[in-house]
């Protein structure tokens, strides 16, 4: 008998289709994965299992839940079960707690509301879980607000307000995909742990499927709604059936084939670079304070070189990309472009910024909804002395778009008319159109699915192989960063702590740092290995 | 918090002092000059001089300011140049009617607006959230001196529950007073109360969609348990915005409703005053009335800090 | 279009139709007084009755949708005007001594309800249509000026601002090419509201004298005349009620309608 046994679950949301006959099931004790790529309805799954589907939605089938059918029971009885014998862990820690509430009464609020125990004891026992999960009373008091706490703790502090009375299943949505890579091993370490020790079932949603094939002892692939394949990891890892499956897994482990880096003159060169910013008084007549975002930062970038670099969130990255594209001064060193400073006070140097462009992380949020895509991608030849006119900007236009794999048609769109996938190539297509010397892709693949994030690693390493591209590659996942670049920078607390080779950092990495980070980071398992 | 305190205190008190400055030196361009005005056209120059040296407006003006802040900031307001008697006190008079009129209606429209706000946030979509929203629509487009006509005709000439205006005085006692206020209040209060609702509703289904709201719901809360225990407190930030703004606007709008009751407070004052030139009491009343509103704001500000744990720690 | 876009654009265009009519046609001259045919309750010839003075009120309603229409209009405009370039401004340069400057004027500005700075004004130069429409004005530029820079701010951390500054592109610039237009939205709802605010101000000014003068028609001095005679003649003091309401909230559902109408979100969610 299961402990949770869905079956035949189907769910629409105002009349469109959102999961189609899902089964699955969950023993005690054991760890079921649930993995897929954005719209297969994995995170739906949860939530219809707590009962807590948006407004609109009506299902068929059964979730049943120790004799239970949760589908058919009533909202005061999911509220009993909900907190006491199902916990819920969710994505997004910084938005998943009660700003203005103390983390203690957060916690002891599950134990209160079910009437578990007195006011005083359930303080007591709050205290005890969140040492439990990693935050001992003497360094993180119950009195602290979530505000206090950074992403990886307040995530803790999410757990131990699901696990606090000891439900039977716990199931976690995303629990680490907002985490960075050293935080997410211990937050994975964490709840594998809780699973055992108190026998929990545990139901995980995760799109990394590196996270699922280490920790899950069952895996679900679902896709469009649909469960694709499910099974037990090792079987269905060495035996994957569905074309999908194995796109997937293999889009995972994407490697590309870059082109030979051929040794060449200097055309970046960051000196020494030192960017402080100012924090506020803590005392009423104290001095403002100093944070040294980056300390003495120091590399070059050569022509037609793939530079990377890695760091967590925090390290300086996103600071050393704006002084690097000259939108921010700093306060020591300097950074030349082909010998000529970036940054030049208010007025930008044109001349410099036209040898730079840049390609940011969010799909959605680096283009003006309201302009079309020709107007979006010829932005840059504002930079330009002479900016092409008439055929040869149109020769351009078109070029450029048939070069990023979309077609010349697409200039006269919405962005809202493109997924994530299309979207990224455009700002691929607004970097290239001016052919400029260095282009910086900040987290550029970070928020896209797998199997698309292969494709536009593919594209980038067509694109360096016909236009010779040099650009540094900002990520915080070393598995793209391997196998994208040349050489590698890894950053932490706004210095760089290692840089060489990329394959040579990879696989003998010298400083602690980067032997944390390269141990942290979830691999997807030798399949060959597995059947032997 | 007491960073946070102090700087909203030096900000109070920047802006009282710019304030008073821009209303002493926006009336002293006035054209007409308060002696002559007061003398009548045929007046003799020396007695028109004698008379401007009597109310001290032969000084210069800067001086004279300083000489007007500084009283201002003892409680002397200077003395009236018609009715020659201290401000202070012709305004204390005025100001026992128009701030329990004031906070009267503010204690109206805030017990009537936050229930009835939350109400239709937690109704959302259904029948009662459509009549409270109707309703408000209607209660901010009524015009409040309107309505305040309407319930005179109603409730004072055709059903006689009520007297028609004037202020019973506070020696007739409390129960008197606040019977004569009733009306007035009423009128004031229920358009403010129909805008505070609208902002009390919005807010919370704001709040409803954030994630930890569905964190509340997963640990077993039901829906009316977290709007109570989870949202209400973060939905309070936008509301507290609103009162303070309204407290301003009730001051305000009380001149107005005054004049449709009789009531002998600020309002007539003002402008009997403009009517009569006598500016230092017009500069006194709306110097109290901006007074008020930077002091409400800052016990607004005060009050953000307590209900948001991230406003006390960031400053 | 959803129910409270097409209920509010009937309604305030009704309202603005009577204003411009006005100006080539009322049934009567709405200055000429007719002592035996006063205080008529609505009839066929009167079709809203007669005032004190036998004055035709329909006439007088629709010469009174002018002056309420015009001051709220120049109103608005001096609040836009003003406020969307100081709001863009302050955003631009978020936390710099130029907003820090901008925002604390705003605040002191919102110290002063219009009523109080029409009475200042008022005790300067006098009461008349011209001086309520600078203190209806003053008030909304504050107004237009956080709107702006609120809904700006969080478009300043976009990505695509920080493209566009890749291109090279001034602040000046990206606020005209980028912000603009994706506030311009919020824009328009933020104007209808001001607009139905602005009538009521106009109303309340001009019914405590501070308003537009005589003969020039107003629906708040219409009240004021009302006053003494409303036991008496209760429809003096309904149909100006009632025209201001109307007009205040048409436009009111008008900004509603827009906000969902012009929201793709819920406009997506609608469909």
């Amino acid at each position: 008998m299961s402990l949770l046994n869905i079956t035949n679950l189907s769910l629409s949301i105002n009349g469109t289709k959102i999961l189609q006959d899902v089964s699955l099931s969950i023993n005690t004790g054991e760890i079921v994965a649930v993995t897929g790529e954005s719209g297969s309805g994995k995170s739906l799954t949860a939530l219809a299992t707590m009962g807590l589907l948006p407004e609109g939605s009506q299902t068929t089938g059964t979730i049943t839940f120790e004799d239970q059918n949760l589908l058919t029971t009533s909202e005061a009885d999911l509220c009993r079960i909900r907190g006491k014998y199902i916990g819920m862990v969710f994505q997004e820690p910084m938005t998943a707690l009660n700003p203005v509430q103390t983390v203690g009464a957060q916690v002891a609020e599950t134990i209160l509301i079910h009437g578990a125990m007195s006011k005083s004891d359930a303080i007591a026992h709050a205290t005890d879980v969140l040492t439990r999960v990693g935050l001992p009373q003497d360094r993180y008091p119950l009195s602290r607000y979530p505000h206090e706490l950074s992403g990886g703790q307040r995530q803790r502090v999410v757990i131990a307000m699901a696990i606090a009375l000891r439900p039977k299943l716990l199931i976690a949505d995303e629990p680490t995909t907002a985490l960075d890579v050293t935080t997410q091993a211990q937050i994975l370490d964490l709840l594998k742990d809780l699973a055992h020790d108190y026998d929990m079932g545990l139901l995980m949603i995760t799109h990394d499927l590196a996270v699922v094939a280490n920790m899950a002892d069952k895996i679900v692939v679902m896709r469009l709604g649909e469960v694709v394949e499910q099974g037990e990891t090792k079987s269905l890892l060495t035996n994957m059936q569905h074309d999908y499956t194995k796109m997937l897994f293999a889009a995972s482990g994407h490697q590309v084939n870059l082109p030979d880096f051929r040794a060449s003159d200097v055309l970046l060169n960051v000196k020494n670079v030192v960017r402080d910013y100012t924090t506020p008084r803590k005392t009423v007549f104290g001095s403002k304070g100093v944070f040294r975002a980056l300390n003495g930062i120091s590399f070059d970038i050569k022509r037609g070189e793939r530079l990377g670099l890695v760091g967590e969130s925090g390290c300086g990255k996103s600071t050393l990309t704006r002084a690097i594209m000259g939108l921010e001064g700093v306060q020591g060193g300097e950074i030349t472009l082909d010998g000529a400073p970036v940054f030049t006070g208010r007025k930008p140097n044109l001349a410099v910024r036209r040898k730079m462009q840049v390609v940011f992380q969010d799909p959605f949020g680096s283009f003006n909804p309201r302009q079309k895509v020709v107007r979006l991608i010829t932005e840059p030849f504002h930079l330009l002395e002479t900016p092409p006119t008439h055929e040869e900007r149109q020769r351009l236009i078109n070029q450029t778009l048939t070069a990023v794999g979309l077609d010349p048609s697409d200039a006269d769109k919405y962005i809202h008319q493109f997924s994530g996938g299309q979207r990224q190539r455009i700002a691929i297509a607004r970097a290239l159109i001016i052919q400029p010397d260095l282009i910086v892709f900040d987290e550029a693949v970070s928020a896209l699915d797998v199997s698309v994030r292969a494709q536009i690693l593919d594209l980038l390493a067509d694109l360096s192989a016909k236009y010779n591209l040099t650009y540094l590659f900002i990520s915080h996942d070393l598995n793209v960063v391997r196998t994208i670049t040349d050489r590698v920078l890894v950053m932490q607390h706004g210095e760089i702590v290692e840089q060489g080779e990329t394959e040579q950092v990879f696989t003998a990495p010298n400083h602690p740092y980067t032997q944390e980070l390269i141990a942290a980071a979830p691999v997807l398992p030798d399949l060959q290995q597995m059947k032997g | 918090m007491i960073r946070y305190t102090l700087k909203r205190f030096l900000s109070l008190c920047i802006s009282l002092a710019v304030a008073s400055l821009l209303i002493f030196f926006v009336i002293e361009i006035a054209p007409g000059d308060p002696a002559s005005f007061m003398l009548g056209i045929n007046a003799q120059p020396d007695t028109v001089a004698a008379l401007r040296a009597e109310l001290g407006l032969d000084v210069p003006k800067f001086e004279r300011y300083l000489a007007w802040a500084q009283g201002m900031l003892t409680g002397d307001f200077g003395m009236s140049y018609t009715y020659r008697t201290p401000v202070s006190q012709m305004v204390a008079d005025r100001l026992w009617v128009s701030l329990p009129l004031a906070l009267f209606a503010l204690a109206l429209s805030t017990l009537i607006a936050l229930p009835a706000g939350i109400y239709a946030a937690a109704r959302r979509g259904k029948t009662g959230d459509v009549a409270v929203m109707s309703a408000t629509q209607l209660g901010v487009a009524i015009p409040n001196f309107w309505f305040a006509m309407m319930l005179v005709l109603i409730f004072a000439i055709k059903l006689r529950w009520f007297a028609g205006g004037g202020f019973a005085g506070w020696n007739k006692g409390l129960g008197a007073v606040i019977w004569s206020l009733t009306l007035p209040a009423i009128s004031l209060a229920l358009p403010q109360a129909a805008i505070l609702a609208r902002v009390m509703r919005s807010a919370l289904l704001d709040v409803m969609n954030e994630d930890f709201m569905r964190t509340a719901r997963a640990k077993g809360l039901t829906t009316t348990q977290t709007l109570w225990k989870h949202g209400l407190r973060n939905a309070l930030i936008p509301v507290l915005t609103i009162i303070g703004l309204q407290f301003s606007f009730l001051l305000a709008g009380g001149i107005i409703i005054e004049q449709v009751f009789y009531l002998p407070g600020l309002g007539r004052l003002v402008f009997q005053a403009i009517s009569a030139r006598d500016l230092i009491v017009v500069e006194s009343v709306v110097m109290l009335l901006v007074f008020a509103v930077i002091v409400v704001n800052f016990a607004v500000d005060l009050a953000y800090a307590a209900v948001d744990p991230r406003l006390r720690a960031r400053t | 279009m959803n129910r409270n876009l097409i209920i509010g654009l009937i309604l305030s265009t009704l309202a603005i139709l009577a204003a411009l009519l006005s100006f080539i046609w009322t049934p009567f001259d709405h200055v000429a007084m007719n002592i035996p045919a006063k205080l008529q309750t609505p009839n066929l010839t009167h079709w809203f009755g007669t005032d004190h003075f036998g004055r035709d009120i329909f006439s007088m309603i629709m010469v009174g949708a002018r002056t309420s229409i015009a001051v709220a209009f120049v109103a608005v405009g001096i609040g836009m005007g003003l406020g969307i370039p100081l709001g863009l401004w302050a955003a631009a340069r978020k936390g710099s001594y130029v907003d820090e400057l901008i925002m604390r004027a705003n605040d002191l500005i919102f110290a002063f309800p219009s009523l109080v700075i029409a009475i200042l004004i008022t005790a300067i130069f006098g009461a008349g249509a011209v001086n309520a429409i600078i203190a209806i004005g003053i008030f909304n530029i504050p107004v237009f000026a956080r709107v702006v820079r609120g809904a700006a701010m969080p478009i300043w951390e976009r990505e695509f601002i920080l493209a566009a500054r890749v291109a090279g592109k001034n602040a000046a610039r990206i606020s005209v090419e980028h912000i603009l237009p994706n506030v311009l939205n919020l824009l328009i709802v933020q104007a209808t509201i001001q607009f139905s605010l602005g009538i009521l101000a106009e109303a309340a000014l001009s019914y405590v004298g501070l308003g537009a003068q005589p003969p020039t028609p107003s629906w708040g001095r219409m009240l004021a005349d009302a006053q003494t005679l409303v036991s008496i003649a209760p429809h003096l003091a309904l149909i100006p009620g009632f025209a201001i309401i109307i007009t205040v909230m048409g436009l009111n559902l008008m900004g509603d309608g827009l906000r969902d109408y012009l929201n793709p979100r819920t406009r997506v969610a609608r469909t």
